[in-house]
């Protein structure tokens, strides 16, 4: 996957969130943003995604410009799967209907076929004894885990995965993880936003690193963390790498 | 004795002291009561009574209708529609209701030929009632978190889509128990429709009082027949708050 940005600025208030990026980033699966918090990686995926328009820029993937009217942005949407840090599953609906909603509203599945999806994908990530139980039913660790499940069911092109382990606590992040892998064995193509340094180092092939809503330093995911080319990435390695 | 508890003592001696003449009172005039002259219109209590039902039940619909529409007008992507909503909603939550019936009866709906005194007054109680439940309906709406909004458009709901299935649904354990207490309050405020002539529940009682002279004994049937219809919606009200308290 190829992702082109160009001149892209995003301000909330008066603060610079995203700098003028302009970039490309190459990968065949698994991109991994990182950086310091407040450096804008959680903004430049939800950028990626479609959630946040740029003041000023534009964004193609793989050739194809990322829409900006309301209308062909919510198509667009449709076919990348987003999960959320806080899991974000609606907590009125059991995790099967969870899955279900978006295949039978948005992407026009019948009932059943939308199921019979779900229950399988329930299944493969072990929640199959959940499947009728409400968020507030489940532990951390499920929850996200629908999460991953409703936003792998739609067959997306992009799956955006943003800090999808830091509300967890390492037992749950560690269960979250192992479904993150496998979604990376399973040749599906994605970007992570994380704080998980090695599990970034082991999963992502190619690594953006963001400070100050700037891309400080991009590369494959082992010269990055072998071989950091910035004094900043230097520095943000030692530092979060130390314990 | 501290000043906290020398106030509660003086109030409960107050207290006591209006219940205990309440209670003179009512032996006093239990002496003269006179139940066969009211009891003979009976059957005008129980027309009046029904009136009263069907009425409320009536406005009830209607206003959820209108502040339904008032709620969502206010989150309308036009300025003009949220700003005729909000003034909908400020101006008839300003003015007393007996003020808008006086109002919009005999000056609204004579200017656009309304004659039917009960559908006029079905109307204007809805238009009044309408005005809360749309602020019920906003609060409900406005209960639901952000991180749900992002959630329905990250999977691509349109806006209906977004209402039906996700914003509704939650918002309904906000909007239902305040409105079965609005229940209640249409119940009560249609007694106000007696000013115009509409046979309700409270005009029925006031004929039977100048038919008979018999104050006490055509107004208590009057509140007990009101209590008999808001306790219950009152008590509906109270369940509905306690299973949505626990069902997360």
């Amino acid at each position: 996957m190829k992702l082109e940005f160009d001149a892209i600025t995003k301000r909330y208030g008066g603060h610079t969130v995203l700098d003028a990026i302009t970039a490309q980033l190459e990968f065949p699966h698994v991109l991994a943003l990182l950086g310091p918090s407040g450096g804008g990686k959680s903004t430049l995926l939800r950028v990626i995604g479609g959630l946040e328009s740029p003041e000023t820029g534009s964004l193609t993937i793989d050739g194809q410009r990322v829409p900006t009217g309301e209308r062909s942005l919510r198509t667009f949407r449709s076919n990348i799967g987003t999960v959320f840090q806080s899991w974000n599953l609606f907590p009125h609906l059991d995790a099967l209907a969870n899955i279900m909603l978006p295949l039978t509203a948005v992407h026009g599945l019948a009932p059943e076929a939308a199921r019979d999806r779900s229950l399988e994908l329930l299944e493969r990530l072990h929640l199959t004894g959940h499947a009728h139980k409400r968020p507030a039913e489940l532990s951390g660790g499920q929850r996200q885990r629908v999460a991953i499940a409703r936003a792998v069911a739609i067959h997306p092109r992009l799956l955006l995965l943003d800090e999808p382990t830091s509300a967890l606590d390492p037992e749950m992040t560690a269960e979250v993880l192992e479904v993150i892998a496998d979604l990376k064995s399973e040749g599906r193509t994605f970007i992570l936003v994380t704080h998980a340094m090695n599990f970034a180092r082991t999963v992502a092939d190619q690594v953006a690193f963001l400070a100050d809503g700037r891309i400080v330093e991009q590369g494959s995911a082992q010269t990055f963390f072998s071989a950091p080319q910035s004094e900043t990435v230097q520095r943000f390695l030692a530092k979060v790498l130390k314990y | 004795m501290t000043r906290h508890q020398t106030i509660n003592a003086v109030i409960s001696v107050l207290l006591a002291a209006i219940l205990l003449a309440a209670a003179c009172f009512a032996i006093l005039q239990a002496l003269s009561w006179n139940w066969s002259g009211v009891w003979a219109y009976r059957q005008v209590f129980w027309q009046g009574w029904l009136n009263t039902i069907w009425i409320s039940l009536a406005a009830l619909a209607l206003s959820i209708v209108l502040g339904l529409l008032a709620a969502l007008g206010r989150r309308a992507r036009y300025p003009a529609l949220r700003w005729l909503s909000a003034a909908y909603v400020e101006l008839i939550r300003g003015t007393p209701l007996l003020v808008q019936l006086l109002i919009l009866f005999y000056v609204v709906a004579d200017a656009v030929g309304l004659q039917n005194r009960y559908a006029a007054g079905i109307l204007i109680l809805s238009v009044f009632s309408g005005a809360y439940i749309a602020e019920i309906i906003r609060g409900g709406i406005e209960s639901v978190g952000k991180s749900q909004l992002e959630s329905a458009r990250a999977i691509g709901l349109t806006r209906w889509q977004t209402y039906r299935h996700v914003i509704f649904p939650q918002a309904m354990r906000h909007i239902l128990p305040p409105l079965a207490g609005q229940a209640a309050s249409i119940i009560k405020d249609s007694s106000l429709l007696s000013v115009l002539g509409i046979e309700e529940f409270t005009l029925a009682a006031q004929q039977v009082n100048s038919a008979t002279y018999s104050t006490l004994e055509s107004y208590l049937p009057l509140a007990v027949g009101y209590l008999a219809l808001t306790l219950p919606v009152s008590f509906l009200a109270r369940r509905l708050e306690d299973k949505f308290r626990y069902e997360t």
